[in-house]
């Protein structure tokens, strides 16, 4: 029984695409992770929340409405309020080069845009909680 | 060391990283559910199962919903199976139920089977223990029933609600699954549909044959988009019968037996097995080259294992 990667696949925002969610979600529980996917119209607090009780190592949000600059670092002010500093934030969507970086700055992980093949999410996601538990990451 | 303490006065971080260290299992496990054992036995426990498709997990979020409103907290586990192929899974019950699971008074854990023959995450009960302990008034159990998981869930829940709707087949599959034995409560979901007034009739000629019953499990009917209510009055009409004459410290009791029993044949397979591959791989080859049966084979193994 060792422990699986666990990941919390968010729609945050008000838009109710949630296909690529959805493939993103499938793609990760074939690769071997146990994958909670919450559905639509997540608010930073619900996704905290969720991150808190699942206990997860990595939060992967999905947002096509724009509202990226303020969506996910709120999640991340929530999640490190919450004493979950070693949760990997990750995500995708329409967000444009300059925002990452900014965002990756704040400390967000990787974020991937459409079209990525999902393998990248899954070796990025692997390699970085490889890593961490090398360091004793785990809170 | 995970400081039970911490978990006991309500704290919620601590709480999700025990329910961790439960499903991880092990030393450390066992450490921390000592920890907290004196504290488990307030909470008043639901297995709710029944074939995927039915509506458990709208069922369980309109319970969620009534129980709030009673003022009680309300600790849920829902198990999903791990694909054995990949040993990934894909935990759907959280997003059936957002609203009630962003309520402060309802914390909601996803459980993969694990691995489990039988569907029921070995962790399962243990989770509800630590949840228990941590303060909730309601605990519900949410799982597929598939193998020997109803089994598993009516030997830690105080009363199993079996829920069945018009598409997941008539009664007598029902019956044949074993769902009907151990149901406390049947729920027939999605009431609105064709078929559902046969399936509860059908449900009910068969409880008529049950002989020697001191409890008839009601059969109430939902459908999913209302309200839960005929299905907690259903509950209810169970907890005020589990009152009476101890029943409800016997069931315990009865269920903690059956619980220990099944934990010790687990444990004793897994360590009896951890380093038998190659008398395994002996003994096939020996029923491969017709030198014994089967079955002669296995007892082999296990008198070499037993020593």
């Amino acid at each position: 029984m060792s422990r699986a990667i666990r990941v919390l696949v968010a729609k945050a925002g008000l838009d109710g695409h949630d296909r690529g969610a959805k493939v993103v979600a499938q793609s990760l529980r074939d690769a071997g992770m146990e994958v909670i996917y919450t559905g639509l119209r997540q608010t930073p607090e619900m996704i905290v929340k969720a991150a808190l009780e699942e206990d997860v190592d990595v939060v992967g949000l999905s947002l096509h409405s724009g509202a990226h600059m303020t969506l996910f670092p709120r999640v991340l002010e929530l999640l490190r309020e919450a004493g979950l500093d070693h949760v990997l934030l990750t995500g995708g969507g329409i967000i444009p080069e300059a925002d990452r970086q900014a965002l990756i700055e704040m400390g967000v992980g990787r974020l991937f845009g459409p079209g990525t093949p999902t393998s990248d999410l899954v070796d990025y996601i692997s390699e970085e909680i490889a890593g961490r538990a090398k360091k004793g990451g785990r809170a | 060391m995970m400081d039970a303490a911490r978990i006991l006065s309500g704290d919620r971080r601590s709480l999700a990283r025990g329910l961790s260290v439960i499903e991880d299992g092990g030393k450390d496990a066992i450490a921390l559910l000592d920890q907290v054992w004196k504290q488990t036995g307030r909470a008043r426990r639901l297995g709710i199962t029944g074939p995927p498709g039915a509506g458990k997990s709208t069922l369980v979020a309109g319970l969620t919903t009534l129980l709030r409103a009673e003022g009680k907290t309300v600790g849920i586990i829902a198990v999903d199976p791990t694909s054995p192929f990949t040993g990934g899974a894909l935990l759907g019950d959280r997003h059936r139920m957002t609203r009630e699971a962003s309520d402060d008074g309802v914390f909601l854990r996803s459980l993969a089977s694990r691995g489990s023959l039988g569907g029921l995450s070995r962790a399962a009960p243990a989770s509800l223990d630590l949840l228990d302990a941590a303060g909730f008034d309601v605990l519900i159990l949410e799982t597929v029933g598939v193998g020997q998981s109803e089994v598993e869930v009516a030997a830690t829940a105080d009363t199993v609600v079996v829920v069945l709707s018009p598409e997941s087949g008539d009664a007598v599959q029902a019956m044949k699954a074993g769902l009907i034995e151990i149901a406390d409560v049947l729920c027939v979901n999605k009431a609105d549909r064709d078929g559902a007034a046969e399936l509860i009739a059908s449900l009910e000629a068969m409880l008529d044959l049950k002989e020697n019953a001191t409890w008839r499990p009601p059969a109430v009917a939902t459908t999913g988009t209302e309200s839960a209510a005929p299905l907690l009055e259903g509950i209810e009409k169970h907890a005020n019968f589990l009152e009476g004459e101890d029943r409800l410290a016997n069931r315990r009791r009865t269920g903690m037996a059956a619980r220990l029993r099944a934990l010790v044949a687990s444990m004793i397979a897994e360590r009896m097995l951890a380093n038998s591959d190659e008398v395994l791989a002996a003994q096939a080859k020996a029923v491969e080259k017709a030198e014994c049966s089967v079955l002669h084979a296995a007892e082999r193994v296990v008198e070499e294992i037993l020593g």
